[in-house]
């Protein structure tokens, strides 16, 4: 059984209405991926990179796909409220994989370009051209998938020496009344000098539904630009998200990607990092609290392919119940890259014997005169803390929550946007105490809420 | 308001508590010395239920109640307080709202609301100039990077803010220079009640020195071998726990 080929053949049967509705740079991206797709197969449990994680099983389910792009809820602007209280951001969603602009995205105009690709490739046929698909793996298959089937998806571009104002925030959302794949594709361009904030929130409105989002983020970070970007997930059990993002560092450049799973289903993350420059520092920081049966397996790998860079990793993994985490990093130092200092460090609470996390740090360096140091650890809850705090009256739930929470608030501490980083913290509370839903953080509930 | 009955209690099946006997009234200070290894930490941890330690025998009654059958969390409600010889580090966890989820976990066990931000930090305020603590250290983690000191005036800080009705003070002195020792005593002193009680565990009459007992007791190999009034302190100070040892050694 292969899992791709009930998508390939979809695309055979529907080729013609693909490529009409899409530009055609990615009609050109399109046929290369149906070449690499013929004989490609999908990494089963135990394949190389994938220990502990079956891709396979996960494309098995029949899910539609909207070859057509249907409209599924034209308003959604006005349904869906999800914001950080106190950050004024310019807001886009996604619905599926259409995108929408917001009333509040007009603020950064003039300054930030955030546009369709459609748009993009009359707007910007140079930019689209020279990064789409060029930092993406297609001999990833579900990379290829994504370039085979996708139809539009999201550029943003900030030029020379612009720094945004405010964040901009994607907020993704599954809300069709049938199982669903979607193509989510993302091509971010931060010039010289420039700097961005982004935040995207992966939102699912049914939780009865079964959804998977195969998504690519391509990111170019040119000499001297900043840009954080914030990844979140806060889905539901039947969600399913493959995303890979790619990412190209210029000299002086400094990255900053933060993958957070609050709630979700299944989740295989990959995050790439090329250093191509000097002095380009990067941040790689992750964040997952599972429970249930939820699977969660982080996939990074940094190239420094330039001296003096300075990169940090830190993934940190909270798992109760059944949960499933796994981690695997890989720092790569290239020959004649003096003076890289690359930090790795993975460490995971189970609070559950049933929990398991699966870790794999790896260093490979060529060239002396580097500071490198990878660590990796899993424990349990420190039985004298919660004893302490039992005999301050604190219950034991309680003191096991304060423990957990305290367990992830220096990632959280990472976040480089105040009023994130406090929403973090609060939902993050919410999440150990259970009364995290998947639209928690949506507006638009609490205010139902408090009229209740 | 403490009646200990012949208690008795194991670890990893090593038997160390073997038949205490202890009643402690409201308004008094019992001081418990002893030699190392007598069982002294381990009474308190019994009391406190750490998990850590088995009952094997004995009962013990607070105020009536079977103490050995309720929670840590519910010993500390009814009233029951441990300053820790070895107080833990939590990072992560900010004093604040490490003593805010304490008190009104206590407050939700007495049936009341929970304290308002506005008068938990009042309460805070008020009970940090007990024991000189900085406002600063307030805002950090639990214990985390405090000195041997800090530590120590940090336990008589949440002992205040919790007013427990008996406080064990395990080997307070323990690691304190003689101006941090006066602070502890003086905060020990301040809130000290006739309605409250204090157990003392420690090795020396130093501390004794600053907070009076009106019994000292005396633990070896896991019994209390020896009760009298304040001047046994003196005298151990004076001849060690040798002349004891040799007493119960030759009995046994």
């Amino acid at each position: 059984m292969n899992a791709l080929q009930q998508y390939i053949d979809l695309f055979d049967a529907s080729r013609d209405v693909i490529e009409q509705q899409s530009p055609e740079l990615l009609n050109t991206l399109r046929r290369a991926a149906r070449e690499q797709l013929q004989d490609a197969r999908l990494p089963r449990k135990g394949s190389e990179d994938y220990e502990a994680t079956d891709l396979e099983a996960v494309f098995a389910h029949d899910y539609g796909v909207n070859v057509n792009r249907l409209p599924f809820d034209a308003d959604l602007a006005n349904t869906f409220h999800c914001d950080v209280p106190n950050m004024s951001t310019c807001l886009y969603y996604t619905s599926n994989d259409a995108f929408h602009s917001s009333a509040t995205a007009e603020r950064n105009i003039g300054q930030v370009v955030v546009e369709p690709f459609s748009m993009a490739a009359v707007d910007y046929p140079e930019l689209m051209s020279a990064y789409y698909g060029k930092l993406a793996r297609m001999s990833d298959p579900t990379v290829a998938l994504n370039s085979l089937l996708v139809q539009d998806g999201l550029f943003i571009y900030v030029p020379d020496g612009v720094i945004a104002e405010r964040p901009i925030q994607l907020v993704n959302i599954f809300n069709a009344a049938l199982d669903m794949m979607v193509q989510r594709r993302l091509l971010i361009i931060v010039g010289k000098n420039a700097s961005v904030k982004l935040l995207a929130c992966d939102h699912t409105q049914s939780p009865d539904y079964r959804y998977l989002n195969n998504q690519v983020v391509e990111i170019v970070a040119m000499q001297g630009a900043t840009l954080d970007f914030y990844d979140m997930e806060e889905s539901t059990p039947l969600t399913s998200r493959v995303s890979s993002i790619y990412v190209d560092q210029h000299e002086g450049s400094n990255v900053l990607i933060d993958g957070i799973t609050l709630i979700n289903g299944f989740t295989r993350n990959n995050y790439h990092v090329e250093v191509n420059g000097e002095h380009a520092e990067t941040q790689l920081l992750g964040m997952t609290i599972a429970s249930g049966e939820q699977h969660v397996d982080s996939h990074t790998f940094i190239s420094h392919n330039a001296p003096r860079c300075h990169s940090n990793e830190m993934f940190k993994y909270v798992l109760n119940d059944n949960a499933v985490g796994a981690f695997a990093g890989k720092i790569l130092v290239k020959p004649n890259c003096p003076r890289v200092e690359a930090y790795q460090g993975n460490r995971n609470l189970c609070g559950a014997p049933t929990a398991k996390i699966y870790t794999k740090p790896q260093l490979e360096i060529y060239t002396d005169d580097v500071m490198c140091s990878h660590g990796s650890a899993v424990g349990q809850l420190d039985e004298e803390a919660l004893f302490y705090m039992r005999t301050r009256g604190i219950g034991i739930d309680e003191a096991r929550r304060l423990l957990m929470q305290a367990f992830v608030a220096d990632v959280i501490d990472g976040v480089r946007l105040d009023a994130l980083k406090d929403r973090l913290h609060y939902l993050v509370e919410k999440r150990f105490a259970g009364t995290l839903s998947n639209c928690a953080s949506c507006a638009q509930a609490c205010r139902v809420n408090q009229e209740k | 308001m403490l009646v200990i009955k012949d208690l008795q209690a194991s670890i990893e099946d090593k038997q160390i508590l073997k038949g205490i006997n202890l009643t402690v009234k409201p308004g008094e200070v019992h001081a418990i010395m002893g030699p190392n290894g007598s069982g002294k930490s381990t009474l308190s941890a019994v009391l406190t239920g750490n998990p850590a330690y088995t009952v094997t025998g004995g009962s013990v009654e607070f105020y009536g109640k079977d103490l050995l059958s309720l929670s840590p969390e519910d010993r500390a409600h009814e009233g029951l307080f441990l300053s820790f010889q070895y107080p833990v580090e939590i990072p992560g966890v900010s004093m604040v709202n490490f003593m805010r989820t304490a008190m009104n976990e206590k407050r939700k066990y007495f049936g009341q609301e929970p304290l308002s931000a506005a008068d938990f930090l009042k309460i805070m305020r008020e009970k940090r100039t007990i024991v000189q603590l900085d406002n600063k250290l307030a805002s950090r983690a639990v214990n985390e990077g405090f000195s041997g000191g800090e530590k120590k005036r940090n336990e008589i800080f949440q002992m205040a803010m919790l007013e427990p009705k008996l406080s064990i003070l395990d080997e307070t002195d323990s690691g304190l220079d003689i101006d941090a020792l006066r602070i502890v005593a003086n905060g020990v002193n301040t809130l000290k009640s006739k309605d409250n009680a204090t157990i003392v565990i420690t090795h020396y009459q130093r501390l004794l020195d600053y907070i009076k007992p009106d019994f000292v007791h005396v633990l070896y190999k896991g019994r209390i071998v020896m009760s009298a009034g304040p001047e046994l302190a003196l005298e151990l100070e004076e001849k060690g726990y040798d002349w004891i040892k040799e007493q119960v050694d030759s009995q046994q």
